[in-house]
This record gives C-alpha cells, structure tokens and sequence, in this order.
C-alpha cells in the first residue's frame, strides 16, 4: 500500500482528531493512524482504508517535569525530539526501538507497535514505561486512563491495553510516561564465539549474574556470534570488567568497548531489514542456543533481549516457514516483508481469541480501526 | 434458588470447603478495611482451576454475584463480600507449581503468600514487589491490586512482573493469556487484568519473572529536624540520577510510634527519618551511598546511621515496617490513607495536610515511599466518641483532594476497591468510566465480578446477548443498563 496514494488527514489538534475520529466512525469509514510510517506495513495485509490518519499535527511536548522524571508528549512526538529535550536535563525516556527512515518514529507509534530495543533488559517495553493514555475511541469517546505520577492504581489500566494494540482499539491522543536518569557513562562487555551454545551460555550466564546490567543482548550473524552486556552509572568500568569476567567464564573471548555508542546501534538497527524478513521471536532463555541454531541454518542474522528470550531474526523471506516449524511452539511474528509474503501467511502466527474479539468490539464498536490487521483476525 | 447453588457448590468443592455458617462466615465480612461489613452468603474456598470453574459456572447460571478473596489483606474494600453473593477464597490453592530459574520464572497458585514467592526464587533469585503485608498477602491478591511496595521505585509493581495468566471468566471459561514468554501476539489482556481489582475474573496460575539477587545492598537512615529537609535530601537524591532500591520517609508521629513499639533507636526527638537503600553492583553502591551520605549531611542530618550487618539493616526496616500497626501505641483509631502527589510537590501537599490536621484537630502522622511520591497519611481519630471516624473519613478525604489537585493520584498501591470509589470522579470523568466499562463488559458482560467496587455508580452492560433478563441489581434499583 502506498501510502500517498491515499486519502490522509493530519487533525492538527487533540479536538479535530477526536471530531475526525467520530465522524469515521458514525460514516463507517475504514481508517489507519499513521504516526512517522515506519511500522506502517507491519500487520496482516488489507484493503485500503478509507483515510489515513496522520498524528503528524499532533506534535507538542505537553509537559516535561524534570524533578518528577516525567513528562506527557501529544502522540506525533517524534522520539528522537522528545529524547533530546529530555536528554538537555540527563533524562531519557528509556525506549530505544529502532526509529525507522528518517528516524522518523513517533511516540505514539512506538506505543501502538509496542517496539523496544535493547534498554528493555533493564527498564522494560513500552507498556511497562507508559503512566496514562488519552485516546479517542470509533463513537468519538475522548477517554483517558492511568495518571500522570509514576505509582497510580486508580482504574483499569487500559493505556496497557492500548499499546501494542496496533491502531486497531482507537486513536492515541497523549501519553505519559515515566523518565530514568541517563547513566553517567556506558561501558560494554562483549564474548564472541563461533558457537551457538557457548554464546547462549555466555549469554544466560550474564542474565543470571548479580551485576546490575543496563542491556544484555545476543548477536549472530556469518556464523559466528556474541553476548553482550552494557554496564552504566558512575562506575561503569569496573562493572563491564566484573561482567567481563562472567563472560570469560563462560568460555567466550572476551573484550571491553569503551566506546560503545556503534555497537548497541547496530543492535537496534537490526532489528529492521528492508529488503529481508525480519521475525520476532517470543522465546525463553533457555532457547536461545536453538534460536541461533535455527537462524544460522537457515542462512540468517540475529540479534536479541538474551534475558527476556525476544529475538528478532532477519533471513530470506521464502525461509519464514521453515523457520516456524523448527522453532514452534514459540511464536514467530513477521514485522518486516514484502507486501506479498505477508499476505501469503498468517503474520502473527496467532489463535483467533474470543476475549479479544470481545475487546475489539467494545472500545471500537464501529469497526473502523484498522479491520483485519491484528492478531487472530481483528 | 439460594439452596441450589449451595448445594452445587458443595457438590463441586466438597461440603467441608463451603461455609454457611453464620459464625464463620463473619470471618468473611471485611478485609483489611474493618470499616466495611457485608455478611455474603456462603463462602466456597475452591481447591483447583477446575472447581472454580465449576463454582463460577453455577454462580453464572442463578446470577448470583461473587467477590474472589485472598489472604484478605486488602485496604481498600476490595474483598469486601456482596449482599446475597458468595465469596471465593482462593487460599487452598497455595502450591508453587514450577521454579524454573534457567528462565527466571516460577508459576505459582493465587493463594501462596507473596513472601513465599520471593523465598521459593531465592537465595539467587528474588520477586521485587514486596508490600509490607507481604508475610501473608497472596500473589493472586497481589495480581487484582497490582500492589507495589518499598521497592516498586527502582523495581516496579506486579504488574511488570506477571508474564503468564491462567484465568477463569466469569462464565466459568477457563483462558490462558501470555505464558513465560513475553510479547505473545494479540492484546496485553495481562496488563488489562492485572489491578483490576477482582473485576475481570479470577486468576487460577500465575507466572511471574524473578531477577538476580544484587550484588550488593545498602542501606542507613538519616535523621532530619523537618520533613523540608528530607525531603530536599530526596530530591537532591534523585536529581543525582540515583534511583535507589527504596527511599522511605516516616514524620516525628509515625517516629514516635515506630520507635516506641520496635525500639530501633530511632531518636524520638526526630522530625523526619529518610531511609535509603541502595542496591545493584558492589562498585556503584559503594561509590553512589558516598554520595547519598554527602546529600543527607548537606541537607543538614542531624544524624545517620550506616548499617553494617544484615542485622542492623532489618533493625531499620523493622522501624519503617512497623510503622502503621505502631500507630495503635499513639492513638485509639487510625484511618489508613493512600495517595500519590508528584514527588516535587511534596512540600506543599505536607503543609496542606499540617493545616487540615489543626483544622480538624486531629494528629496525622506521614509514612511515604518518597522516591515515587506515594503517601500514607494516618489520621489518628478516637474511635469511641461519636463522629469522630466520620470526621478522620473526611479529613482524610481532603487530602486526597489535596493529593489530586497536585496533579497525582488517589491510589497508589491500596486500590480503588470499596472505600474510594466515591472519589474516581476527582481524577476521571464520564467517558473515561465509559471507556473502562468497556473493558469490564468484555470480560464479564453479566457484571457478576466482584459488583459495586471500583466504578463510581455501578453499570451494567449493554447488548448482552440473548433475551432481556432483568440485572439483580437493576431489580433493586441500584444500577442502570445502558
């Protein structure tokens, strides 16, 4: 779907948005928010919408309360903006999915796809990090849920709900998040292996370490592999050297990255493949030697959360079902490929299930998020 | 109508897991919230999945509606029976089903004790969210309120620790959601059920992630003239890019009542104590508690402790934990209060609470997790004058307003449940309550889960399928379908 090709409105306010969500819904006119399109493929192929909406007017930083580490963005955020004023204070917010062309995407897209990257290890997924939502639902309902403080149980919390929903419940107006102070410095700890078990060793041996670790990730690609651990604060170095140590251990060849900006980047940015598949595996740690096994194999790269057992692979697209039946039962959802391949299998490798499609009818009632693109057939 | 369903509750869980009678049942009439009683009429403690089901099927089919408890621990009403309805406890279900620490997740039944958890991950291995009833709160209990603790600041609450669910829904459907994986495809049902307070159906296996022991704890407590100064410390703290594993505040009441029941040495001359725990790696400890001391001594300490042994370090929480059943040592009565301000406003939320104390003139002793902004207030009141509890309720009442108008919260650990239902409307307004009936109705269309908490004014579902059956609520005039 060439998104240019279609009929796209950008409300340039909370109000027009909700008034132009309310009127899809009262015409039946099938819609797809679009935040900065860098996910805008993902999900089961459909028809066209009717429109496009764009959160790219929707594009203020409503709060940033230092003191508070928290702050409210208007979904169309790109995250890099809102990243750099928080950085101005020592803050982050700590996601760090991969932003896509043009670094281009926005918070409340990152919301809606439930994207991360390797700060999740330590601070968690989008869900984990978002305080309250403001959404607008298919009969024009301006909702909000959560809060804007970091502890709240007053509710139900439905912003969890909405993210990784993919646009199919409603609209995202706001978000409030939850800030973490940037570590003072970052030092890495890396053991490279040509095996695939000793990288899963080193690997777990890692994660099961008492060493407070920012990120511990996994890598392989041409046969050959690493784990890795990112160690922050005011003594990173002697943290990277204990974790180091670990690795060692674990009879990998072990080495220090001071320097360690390029190589979590590349981590994040292979998470995405233009012109491969990429599939995101929802495995456990103690899989994680298959995982690679399966990957080189079947002539693909991998990178991966080692402690939280999510990898993402990106291998040829025709090898997309040799690779489900050599990992099932553990899920196999394809985020990057040709419009084609997806269309050809089930993208999200899912059951069709009857408490979702009950959600599914109740807060989008109309029908008009995104039919047909979601999991189990919503 | 009401014999059938006893007896097929009997028939499911055995007769000696149904209580009828009245004696016992009283045993069920509040939770941790005494203030409430509600009689239900019957109590069924099931032993498995499957006899909830069954239990939950039968009630479904005489449209009798049910409140799930379990160690009853809760502060919030939330546990609190229904007229007519029965209450399930789920505490017969208390085995842990599966330690699997090469993945670092246990599954665990509803009933077991929070504490257990923790202990069944250990010595490597902990499970962070740890309320301060945590000897006797259950994890399925701990899963409807999404409780946190003194360490949810650095560590978070249940609900980032809950991967797997088993549930049953409230027609009796036995469902899984997640698992030990994470980012399964569809919605986050977890996040949804999760705090929702016993509404959405009854979770029968849970799965949760355990993390590494750190490498290293420390922990002291500094001693402040006023809560001003300790709470500068704070911010001082946390402007540092600190996040520490818990910072605790107690005020001159809640030191004068902790000290006088644990003797932990805190000085009774006190205003304020801050304690402060930082964990993680042996380096960064050691260098980042130099500078928690440094913050405390600049913010004019008049005192602070270190401690040097395991020992010690329980001698100080032991002060901070005791604090509110101290409190019977300083006054007759005691209203709990639970409320969350953004931390940075926590000065003038402090004086407005002095001012509505002399107003009242009532005492108000303060306990917070400072790090997270999350208060608890502790209205002393004499229970034995008339009209005092009512006041300690309203008085208590303003400072959650107090606590709103700051731009925070009316719960944040305790739970909406029974008692605060009546103040959703100062964070939420109509649509919001509609957007979270819709959720409600998604899961439990006949509104049979655990009625009349959490919302305002009770609702009713539209478009139940199927013929036209008049509510039991709706038939005693107490909610509307719309």
């Amino acid at each position: 779907m060439a998104t240019q090709e279609l009929r796209t409105e950008a409300p340039g306010s909370r109000d027009e948005a909700a008034a132009l969500i309310a009127d899809c819904g009262r015409s039946g006119q099938v819609l797809r928010v679009r935040g900065g399109g860098t996910k805008f493929e993902w999900g089961t192929p459909a028809a066209d919408p009717a429109v496009v909406v764009s959160t790219a007017g929707l594009d203020q930083v409503i709060a940033h309360n230092e003191g508070d580490l928290t702050a409210i963005l208007e979904a169309g955020v790109p995250l890099v903006k809102a990243q750099e004023r928080f950085a101005a204070a020592g803050q982050m917010l700590a996601l760090d999915p991969p932003l896509g062309e043009g670094a281009a995407a926005t918070i409340g897209g990152v919301m809606a796809t439930g994207d991360s990257g390797p700060l999740r290890h330590r601070y968690g997924a989008p869900r984990d990090l978002v305080l309250g939502m403001t959404v607008v639902l298919s009969d024009g309902t301006v909702a909000k849920a959560g809060s804007t403080v970091i502890k709240n149980v007053a509710g139900y919390d439905l912003a969890k709900l909405f993210s990784a929903s993919f646009g199919t419940l409603g609209l995202i107006l706001l978000v409030a998040v939850r800030l973490h102070p940037q570590p003072r410095e970052t030092v890495t700890a890396i053991g490279r292996s040509d095996d695939p078990e000793l990288v899963a060793k080193g690997a777990s041996a890692l994660a099961h370490a008492s060493l407070e670790k920012e990120c511990v990730d996994v890598r392989w690609a041409g046969s050959e592999g690493a784990a890795l651990a990112r160690l922050g604060g005011a003594t990173a170095g002697p943290q990277a050297e204990a974790a180091a140590r670990v690795l060692t251990d674990a009879g990998l060849d072990t080495g220090i990255v001071e320097d360690d900006f390029e190589l979590w980047a590349r981590q994040r940015s292979e998470q995405r493949s233009a012109d491969h598949a990429v599939v995101r595996v929802s495995g456990r740690q103690t899989e994680l030697a298959r995982t690679i096994g399966a990957a080189e194999a079947l002539g693909g790269s991998l990178v991966g959360r080692a402690s939280l057992g999510i990898s993402w692979i990106t291998l040829d697209p025709v090898r997309i079902a040799d690779l489900r039946a050599e990992l099932a039962p553990v899920k196999c959802v394809v985020l990057d490929a040709p419009r084609d391949v997806r269309a050809s299998l089930d993208v999200w490798d899912a059951e069709p299930s009857a408490l979702a499609e009950r959600v599914k009818q109740r807060f989008d009632p109309a029908g008009v998020f995104a039919p047909g693109t979601f999991a189990g057939g919503i | 109508m009401a014999q059938k369903l006893i007896d097929e509750l009997r028939k499911a869980c055995g007769d000696k897991n149904v209580v009828t009678h009245p004696h016992q049942l009283r045993t069920y009439e509040s939770d941790g919230l005494l203030r409430y009683r509600v009689t239900p009429r019957a109590v069924v403690l099931p032993g498995s999945a499957e006899e909830v089901q069954a239990v939950l099927r039968a009630c479904h089919a005489a449209e009798v509606p049910w409140v799930a408890r379990g160690s009853g621990t809760g502060l919030s009403g939330g546990a609190l029976p229904v007229e007519e309805g029965i209450v399930i406890g789920v505490n017969r279900m208390n085995r842990v089903l599966e330690v699997d620490l090469p993945n670092q997740r246990l599954v665990v039944e509803p009933g077991v004790t929070n504490l257990d958890v923790s202990k069944a991950a250990g010595p490597t291995h902990f499970y962070p969210p740890d309320p301060s009833s945590q000897i006797v709160c259950s994890i399925g209990g701990n899963v409807a309120e999404n409780a946190g603790g003194a360490h949810c600041f650095k560590y978070g609450f249940t609900t980032n620790y809950v991967t797997g669910l088993e549930l049953v829904l409230p027609d009796g459907e036995l469902i899984q959601i997640g698992g030990k994986e994470l980012d399964q495809p569809g919605y986050d049902l977890l996040g949804a059920f999760v705090g929702s307070e016993g509404t959405l159906g009854i979770a029968t296996k849970i799965t949760v992630r355990v993390v590494p022991v750190p490498e290293a704890v420390r922990t002291l407590v500094a001693f402040f003239d006023s809560t001003s100064h300790a709470g500068q410390a704070v911010s001082d703290i946390v402007s540092a890019g600190m996040v520490p594993g818990a910072i605790e505040m107690m005020d001159s009441l809640a030191i004068e009542a902790a000290e006088g029941a644990t003797h932990a040495g805190y000085p009774a001359d006190a205003g304020a104590a801050l304690v402060v725990e930082l964990d993680g790696s042996e380096a960064e400890c050691e260098h980042r508690f130099e500078e928690v001391k440094e913050m405390c001594e600049r913010n004019a300490a008049t005192g602070i402790r270190v401690a040097q042994s395991e020992d010690e370090r329980a001698l100080i929480w032991k002060a901070r934990k005791a604090a509110f059943a101290a409190m019977g040592r300083v006054s007759t009565h005691y209203y709990v209060q639970d409320g969350v301000i953004p931390r940075t406003r926590l000065p003038e939320v402090l004086a407005r609470i002095e001012e509505l104390s002399k107003e009242y003139g009532m005492r108000v002793a303060n306990v917070f997790h400072a790090g997270d902004g999350n208060l608890h207030p502790l209205v002393c009141y004499d229970g034995h004058t008339e009209g005092e509890a009512e006041r300690a309720e309203e008085l208590s009442g303003q400072i959650l307003a107090a606590c709103v108008e700051a731009g925070g919260s009316i719960t944040g650990e305790h739970g909406v449940g029974f008692d605060k239902k009546g103040y959703m409307p100062r964070m939420f307004d109509e649509p919001d309550f509609d957007a979270f009936q819709r959720l409600r109705c998604a899961f439990d269309p006949a509104g049979m889960a655990n009625p009349g908490k959490v919302m305002p004014t009770p609702r009713l579902c539209g478009e139940v399928p199927g013929p036209y059956r008049q509510h039991p609520l709706e038939a005693a005039g107490i909610a509307e379908r719309f």
